[in-house]
């Protein structure tokens, strides 16, 4: 129903009588539908403010996480002592060298480095509005140092004790746990899905469908709780006790896919079911198998939503929380054994917020910078699996 | 299938060869598709197995003061006011009786009161070692030997994890006295927040959607975006929830402006932040499970309405708004057992991870039930791995309840569609 209110509602006076002057054939203003109009239209834009309001906060946090200066100790003592006014500075020959350009810090006094000659750099005193002091010899010279965005995405190490934030231990270890978790979620949830449309009978549909419901609708943390308290000890009774930490990818991963079973099922089975029948009737007439007509036939014709399925899946195990922070372990780990424990990007930000976090501390902002890159490649990928929905929708309409 | 027409010289042979190794290969994926969806049956049954196995079973206990002893004949839960306060005159030193008593004269305390007291200040359970409900059961002999080995002053009984207590106390770090009332009841409190905000923003939304929303650009934004909000991990409401209700908006969310705040808090941390962080993770599937309700009545009552003279909110408000109302519920409370489930957010939202006094309203620090069980994860004692199974139990009955009455309304619904 979409009349474009209120331009086209009901009459508002008598119409149809003919005593009437046509003058009077006016639409009546109605206020109180105006209003609760514009109540809904402001709930329908709330969402959007939501997206706003997500990009905004993780962008201003994740910006203040880049500008930040972490202040790097250069082991490089001042020579001699400086006046509030000196210039130039006498500084020691070892520790890192200083650069023109670079932010230094002595005390509470910023400087930027305009030249350097040897041991003797030229600076401007007070940099960013700090009051020059004098100096004693011996005071220690920090640089700033801040978080490129090159560092970010290409360091292997995420110390932030030690200023490092490399970004692809983190991502490493989510891309494992969720190919771990596709691994088990593909084969299975697609085999589950062609039974369920093509072999299974009423009575085995009505049993196994409220079954995959409950699997859906088990709370995460209890997941968590089944990783840690069945699934790693199986793969540690497995493999052996020296090749399986207690906490390990395999055991998350293993168990996201799990988690993620349901929805690639019962959205891969809506998309075979959505085949019309009569592909599989004429598969049936050339002879094929039951086994043909649903793999060469059904499955390939209902791809797209099949694949839409596996990327909506994918994008729900990397966003995938508790079961990781439970049972993959603390600490960033670059490692590419299942067996290890590694923290994922969401298993850090959980991790950190969890404990006593100051804000405006680097540990605070660098949890929305992950934020930040988690919510662009779940975002991407949602949006690719509704493109591919799109056009499967076209196929047979 | 290719290969039929392959070749001309087809021989009748091997086409019977042929078609027999396709009818073998149909069976053996066919049992391997059933195999599948057993195996999923399997996973099921296996969690719920892991879980009921910690739940209940044997646990060997050490009192300081064994029972027996307190009391020759009766056992202590039986004995009457008298006796238990003797007991506690002569075995509690005056100081801390004196105190006990300034809080409530003891005189005044209840038999299950006095009886606490005397399990809490003079026996002192102690739990030194649990085991499963399989291992109980098939081990017995075996357990009862280690004990008496390794704990010879230890009594072994049979403990199930989930009980009336259990669900009556509030948190403790001695685990024998643990329960989940606190988390319930924020659970519930944080629960009853996020319905309040979202559910008539969702089905105000959903409402303009269908009803109002011409299809231009502003409107196609709007609903791609709800679209994609519904996909966006449940960590990142966690942190817009921790930037915006406990940071930017902390002077309400604590409760200064209105004069509430509790002074043991008077931060943002609070059960109305948890309240409304769920509310927005939950409102995209709101809206999209209230858009399919409303689409699903039919255009002929919209019709008749308008063809009566009703204007369009009359129409919405009267027809289909009643008309859609069941399929609304439904959605709606799927949407809500999954923010009862869910723990990531609130983690990021601030949880406190220890507390005994119960939430009285939207100002007061919250823990709740999935928050309960993380911790009682991430312990590495057993006794604390137990409480984390029950309060799963609990937790599941919880949203098991919920989606089946979410399914029979859907029943009720689709039968008076029909009828």
């Amino acid at each position: 129903m979409k009349i474009g209110a209120p331009g086209t509602g009901p009459f508002a006076g008598p119409a149809a009588s003919t005593a009437l002057p046509m003058t009077r054939l006016y639409k009546r203003p109605r206020i109180r539908e105006a209003i609760i109009q514009a109540v809904l239209f402001l709930c329908g834009v709330l969402s959007i403010l939501i997206t706003a309001g997500i990009v905004y906060e993780l962008g201003k946090e994740s910006l203040r996480f880049f500008t930040t200066d972490l202040w790097e100790s250069t082991n490089k003592p001042l020579a001699v002592s400086v006046d509030v006014s000196a210039k130039l500075l006498e500084v020691g020959p070892a520790g890192t060298a200083l650069r023109p350009g670079d932010i230094i810090r002595l005390d509470g006094e910023q400087m930027q480095v305009e030249s350097v000659q040897d041991s003797v750099i030229r600076v401007q005193r007070g940099f960013r509005g700090t009051a020059p002091a004098a100096h004693q010899a011996g005071t220690e010279i920090f640089r700033a140092d801040r978080v490129s965005l090159v560092e970010f995405f290409t360091g292997t190490q995420w110390i932030p004790q030690i200023g490092q934030f490399g970004i692809l231990p983190l991502v490493n270890a989510t891309l494992m746990t969720s190919t771990i978790a596709m691994l088990v979620a593909l084969p299975l949830g697609l085999a589950i899905a062609i039974y369920l449309s093509e072999y299974a009978n009423e009575r085995a549909r009505s049993i196994l469908k409220p079954i995959m419901e409950v699997l859906a609708g088990i709370p995460t943390v209890v997941y968590g709780y089944f990783a840690l308290t069945f699934m790693t000890p199986l793969l540690r009774n497995i493999f052996g006790r020296d090749v399986v930490e207690v906490y390990n990818t395999a055991s998350a991963g293993i168990v996201i896919g799990i988690l993620v079973l349901p929805l690639v099922s019962s959205m891969s089975e809506d998309a075979l079911n959505a085949v019309p029948r009569s592909l599989r009737e004429a598969a049936y007439a050339l002879g094929a198998t039951k086994l043909e007509t649903a793999l060469k036939v059904v499955v390939p014709a209902a791809l797209s939503g099949i694949a839409a399925a596996f990327i909506v899946a994918i994008s729900r195990a990397i966003g995938e929380t508790m079961i990781v922070a439970i049972a993959a372990g603390a600490g960033p780990n670059l490692t590419f054994n299942p067996f290890q424990p590694a923290e994922t990007m969401t298993g850090h930000i959980v991790r950190i917020s969890g404990g006593d976090l100051s804000y405006d501390s680097i540990d605070y902002n660098s949890i929305f910078a992950i934020g930040l890159v988690l919510f662009f490649m779940t975002l991407l990928l949602n949006i690719i699996s509704q493109r591919v929905v799109r056009r499967f929708r076209e196929v047979y309409e | 299938m290719a290969h039929l027409s392959s070749s001309p010289t087809f021989a009748k042979q091997d086409f019977a060869e042929e078609l027999s190794r396709r009818h073998r290969t149909a069976r053996t994926m066919a049992v391997i598709f059933q195999a599948s969806t057993i195996v999923g049956i399997i996973v099921l049954l296996t969690l719920m197995y892991n879980i009921i196995n910690s739940s209940f079973g044997l646990v060997a206990w050490q009192y300081r003061v064994p029972p027996e002893t307190l009391a020759a004949g009766a056992p202590l839960e039986e004995l009457p006011r008298e006796e238990l306060l003797r007991i506690l005159e002569e075995r509690v030193s005056a100081n801390v009786l004196r105190r006990l008593d300034r809080e409530k004269p003891l005189t005044a305390r209840s038999e299950q009161e006095l009886y606490a007291l005397v399990m809490e200040r003079v026996v002192q359970p102690k739990i030194v070692k649990t085991w499963s409900l399989v291992d109980s059961i098939f081990r017995r002999q075996e357990i009862i030997q280690e004990v008496a080995r390794d704990y010879p002053d230890a009594y072994l009984r049979f403990r199930s994890w989930l009980n009336a207590r259990f669900l009556t106390s509030p948190q403790s770090s001695r685990p024998e006295l643990a329960g989940v009332r606190t988390a319930i009841l924020g659970s519930l409190w944080t629960v009853l927040i996020t319905i309040i905000f979202a559910f008539p923003l969702g089905v105000g939304a959903a409402i303009y959607l269908e009803e109002y929303a011409s299809d231009n650009w502003l409107n196609r934004i709007i609903q791609t975006n709800i679209n994609n909000l519904a996909g966006v991990p449940s960590i990142i409401y966690g942190m817009l929830g921790l930037a915006i209700f406990v940071r930017a908006m902390e002077p309400i969310t604590s409760g200064i402006w209105f004069g509430a705040a509790e002074p043991a808090t008077a931060n943002g941390r609070t059960v109305l932040s948890a309240g409304l962080t769920l509310g927005l993770l939950v409102l995209p599937l709101i809206i999209i499970n209230a858009q399919e309700a409303i689409r699903a009545v039919p255009n002929s009552l919209r019709q008749a309405s308008y063809g009566l003279g009703a204007t369009k909110w009359q129409t919405i408000w009267y027809h289909v708004l009643p008309n859609a109302l069941p399929g609304i519920l439904t959605g709606t409370i799927l949407s809500i057992s999954r923010a009862i489930g869910e723990t990531a957010p609130l983690v990021v939202v601030g949880a406190s991870t220890f507390i005994t006094i119960d939430p009285s309203g939207p100002f007061s620090k919250f823990t709740t039930l999935p928050i309960q069980i993380y911790q009682w994860t991430s312990r590495p004692q057993d006794e604390f791995r137990n409480l984390a199974a029950a309060a799963s139990i609990v937790l599941m009955i919880l949203l098991l309840s919920l989606n089946a009455s979410a399914v029979l309304l859907r029943q009720r619904a689709r039968r008076r569609i029909r009828g």
